[in-house]
């Protein structure tokens, strides 16, 4: 796992299937549900505001990760339905399509979630979602005046952020 | 192992009609599976809300750990979805052959009431016929 591998980024970022900007949206939620970044490239449709999609996302993974640890067709002792879990505990998910977009999940240990929203056609982003967990890890919680918990404001992450998402496809 | 986990119908108002088990491990009881339904299509239609673009339809396929998840909304509402092992293919078609079931042996049952269980025989016995694992293969020819 890159997660607590050495104190430079990811050795490189995975390699780009392809050139264009897929990527919507992408949202960073820490344990408590808060929103700690939000970035949107490309989004004709807004149906709510931003604090009520915020929470609508949330509350979107959280279900759907209890759905998929009580569906786990694989282990014989899932618990009850809608118990909170860990991190890394269960049956989680990695992504999900619909016929507009793909979104994909990834939680680290320390229950950041990192969701990119990308057109139905992507590829699997898994080792694109851990070198963005890298560049959170890098700019963000290395950063001295960051206060953990708090919304992400850090020039360096979004270019970073930017630049990588635009070579993703 | 079976390529199938299970497969759930249910209504368009999210209640499970119909509940079948493959041989996952574990095996749910009725209130989980009832509950595990209407929870998918609560999250089927709050995955529409989310959409950045207009004429989201809800998920299609899931991808979890240890399984996916296809799902296929027909245009009345009534959702069908299966929970098969990571990576199988042709489930899309599978879908589609068991909603042409539903419709042959299940709405045009005249004992049949709507949005209620499913209880045909005919329909158990040839959907069994079409989740048998060489028949799935030999829709992707």
């Amino acid at each position: 796992m890159q997660f607590f591998g050495g104190s430079d980024i990811s050795p490189s970022p995975p390699a780009p299937t392809a050139s264009g900007n897929n990527a919507h949206m992408m949202y960073v939620f820490n344990r408590n549900g808060v929103c700690l970044l939000y970035r949107e490239w490309n989004r004709p449709l807004h149906t709510l505001n931003a604090q009520q999609d915020h929470k609508l996302m949330f509350g979107l993974l959280f279900s759907l990760k209890s759905l998929t640890a009580k569906m786990d067709p694989t282990s014989m002792d899932k618990g009850n339905l809608g118990v909170p879990q860990l991190p890394g505990q269960g049956c989680s998910f990695h992504s999900f399509r619909t016929n507009t977009y793909k979104l994909s999940f990834m939680e680290t240990p320390s229950g950041i979630k990192i969701i990119l929203i990308t057109h139905p056609k992507t590829g699997d982003l898994r080792e694109s979602l851990k070198y963005i967990y890298n560049l959170y890890v890098e700019y963000v919680v290395k950063n001295p005046i960051y206060t953990p918990g708090a919304p992400i404001r850090c020039e360096l992450f979004n270019t970073s952020l930017d630049q990588y998402v635009r070579s993703i496809s | 192992m079976a390529a199938i986990y299970s497969l759930y119908i249910i209504n368009k108002s999210g209640g499970l009609i119909f509940y079948k088990d493959y041989g996952s491990s574990g095996r749910m009881d009725t209130n989980d599976s009832l509950r595990v339904a209407s929870l998918w299509h609560s999250m089927h239609a709050i995955s529409q809300q989310l959409s950045p673009t207009v004429g989201c339809l809800g998920i299609e396929l899931l991808e979890a750990d240890t399984f996916d998840l296809h799902c296929f909304q027909s245009l009345t509402g009534t959702k069908f979805f299966v929970v098969c092992e990571p990576g199988t293919q042709h489930m899309e078609g599978l879908l589609k052959v068991i909603y042409e079931l539903y419709t042959d042996y299940v709405l045009k049952n005249p004992f049949y009431e709507m949005e209620m269980p499913i209880r045909c025989e005919l329909f158990d016995i040839n959907l069994s016929q079409a989740t048998q694992k060489d028949r799935v293969a030999l829709l992707g020819r």
